[in-house]
């Protein structure tokens, strides 16, 4: 038992709340929300600490013994997430601080990224579906507010389709939590998990699983990705930031969660299915990030690719490619949070979105250019940068259970990612200046400056890969032997 | 009584799923909630709708009602009615902006003009 498992979910929601009554006070909303998230920060950190000494956190709320009561349960994973989360959040704050105009900032801006960081870390923390059901819901609701804060045009489109596919999506979750119920009498995770085990994973409970996959996938934009590139772009770049960098991951993370822990018997069904789906996302992600002219939109493909290459690792679910997908999805948060930033930037630099409108800005913003390189570099996987040990892993894993299509997918992406990212680069940043502007250049730097945390923590990721193995593959550890997690829960 | 309440179910969905497929923003966020009632039900249902007395130990009783369902089924009712609010605010403040509540001509950049000429 320890409360501080609770933490990370309860920081956010009293922030939040707290802000709703600050919203004309904007340096007091600022300052408070950025120390809630480091706050939150050092908590998840706390919590890292003790899960590495002592094992997996729980929490029974309220003191009701696991099978009854709702429980929080922070293992290796969720806590690595957590703390990803944190950091994204934080520096996205600070980049609000110059990037979002007083108008959103006064209308519960800053409440409302708090209340969806308290819906985020509550779905990686929880241990029981029907909770998991509603963080999802707390996170989704802000994100609808979020999305369509400022009211443009453009924004009323996107929100229109983005609420009414998660509205569908989550019928569809209460549905499939009804089907569970019915079928083995619990919603624990761990109950669930020991329930199938115990019966065998039947004919309706694969059918179960797949419409779990469903759901999660609309969600990660894992194949049922048609919603994500429009509704990604349409807010401004701090907002599309915090979305790429956490709400596909928590999609993604319940995916990897459930198809480990519960519905692990029938990999010849689920787990290809999985695959394939990975692949095709791959496919199509990848070349839509290559035909749009739009940053936003390539870096949108470029959020739905990746969740992609993620899921191959599932679909492969030995111990090599979890690791992978581990390392990976905490990289990958942090890279897609500074990609939407820096490209955030690079817009209001060049007051447009299409690439084959801008030009020569590497002359007058040398420094936003290399961030954006290195960048690059970092989704695609170049070596000393983060992404590369978690591609590696995985393409080392799935050729090592001989899935060649799988690894040669991964290796694909990697090309298609490359290139649509170098394009960017190289309509945007070289050539000539289109025309002369007159920017606002003065906020930029500091802009800049938010973002670099960012860079640095991927560079980080990537040369302090070796040290920080241990923490990955004690994660994994637990996806690929889901009997550590189910002995943590039931332990008292 | 579970296949009456399972027909009904069946109905809620196909009714509540015809209204998503129109065009009108309206029906859509009426299909969306008569879809979400079909669920409350379907989750009623499947957990066997037997009678009996309330879940108190200690009172000599044979059967009990199993609460957990109707716990969620209350949870899953506060955060629906949340959304349909947002979503009914959302499309009235979209007609006032798109002057459209017509889902094809949301779609292209040029739809205030389609919607006027109607």
């Amino acid at each position: 038992m320890n409360n501080w498992t609770a933490a990370p979910m309860l920081i956010p929601l009293f922030t939040a709340v707290i802000l709703i009554f600050l919203h004309n006070r904007l340096q007091l909303q600022r300052w408070i929300s950025l120390l809630s998230s480091l706050l939150n920060a050092a908590v998840a950190i706390f919590l890292l600490y003790r899960v590495r000494t002592e094992g997996i956190q729980t929490l029974n709320m309220s003191g009701w013994a696991p099978p009854y009561g709702i429980v929080l349960v922070a293992d290796m994973f969720a806590v690595l997430l957590v703390l990803a989360a944190s950091i994204v959040s934080a520096c996205c704050l600070l980049y609000s601080f110059r990037g979002i105009d007083e108008e959103r900032e006064r209308h519960y801006f800053y409440s409302l990224v708090h209340f969806m960081l308290a819906g985020v870390n509550g779905s990686f923390l929880t241990g029981d579906l029907f909770n998991l059901f509603v963080c999802f819901e707390l996170m989704l609701m802000s994100s609808y507010a979020l999305i369509v804060l400022g009211g443009t045009r453009r924004q009323f489109r996107e929100t229109l389709h983005y609420i009414l596919i998660n509205v569908l999506s989550s019928t569809l979750f209460v549905a499939s939590v009804a089907y569970l119920y019915g079928a083995t009498g619990t919603l624990n995770l761990a109950h669930l998990s020991l329930r199938i085990a115990e019966s065998g994973q039947s004919g309706p409970i694969t059918v179960v699983a797949a419409m779990l996959l469903v759901v999660f996938s609309v969600k990660a934009g894992l194949f049922l990705f048609f919603w994500l590139p429009g509704s990604y772009g349409a807010p401004p770049a701090a907002i599309s930031a915090l979305f790429g960098a956490l709400l596909t991951k928590v999609g993604m993370y319940a995916l990897i969660r459930s198809f480990t822990l519960i519905f692990y018997h029938e990999t010849a069904v689920t787990h290809t299915l999985i695959g394939i789906m990975g692949i095709a996302t791959i496919v199509l992600g990848g070349f839509g990030a290559v035909s749009q002219t739009n940053v936003n939109r390539i870096l949108g493909y470029n959020v739905i690719a990746s969740i992609g290459f993620v899921s191959l690792a599932l679909s492969v679910s030995n111990e090599d490619t979890l690791k992978g997908a581990v390392f990976y999805l905490v990289h990958d948060m942090i890279v897609k949070a500074l990609l939407f930033l820096l490209a955030g930037i690079l817009v209001a630099e060049t007051g447009t979105e299409r690439i084959n409108k801008m030009g020569g800005v590497l002359d007058h913003s040398p420094l936003l250019s290399w961030m954006f390189l290195i960048a690059s570099l970092a989704v695609v996987g170049i070596p000393p940068l983060g992404g590369f040990p978690g591609k590696l892993l995985i393409i080392q894993g799935s050729l090592e259970s001989g899935e060649y299509m799988i690894a040669a997918a991964g290796v694909l992406l990697s090309l298609l990612l490359l290139y649509s990212l170098i394009k960017i680069f190289i309509l945007g940043f070289w050539g000539k200046p289109r025309k002369p502007r007159e920017t606002n250049w003065k906020q930029h730097p500091k802009l800049l400056w938010s973002s670099a945390p960012l860079l640095l923590l991927i560079v980080l990721l990537g040369v302090f890969a070796e040290p920080a193995m241990p923490y990955v593959s004690r994660a994994a550890d637990i996806l690929s032997d889901p009997s550590i997690y189910i002995q943590a829960v039931f332990k008292e | 009584m579970e296949v009456i309440v399972a027909i009904i179910v069946g109905v809620l969905f196909a009714v509540g799923i015809y209204l998503i497929l129109t065009q009108d923003l309206l029906r859509i966020v009426l299909g969306t909630s008569l879809l979400t009632h079909a669920v409350h039900l379907l989750l009623l249902t499947m957990a066997m709708l037997k009678t009996g007395a309330a879940p108190l130990l200690d009172r000599g009783q044979e059967q009990f009602a199993d609460p957990l369902p109707q716990a969620l089924i209350l949870t899953s009712i506060v955060i629906n009615f949340g959304i349909t609010a947002f979503f009914l605010v959302l499309s009235y403040r979209a007609y006032q902006k798109l002057d459209t509540t017509n889902m094809d001509w949301l779609r292209s950049e040029s739809s205030r003009h389609r919607g006027h000429s109607r």
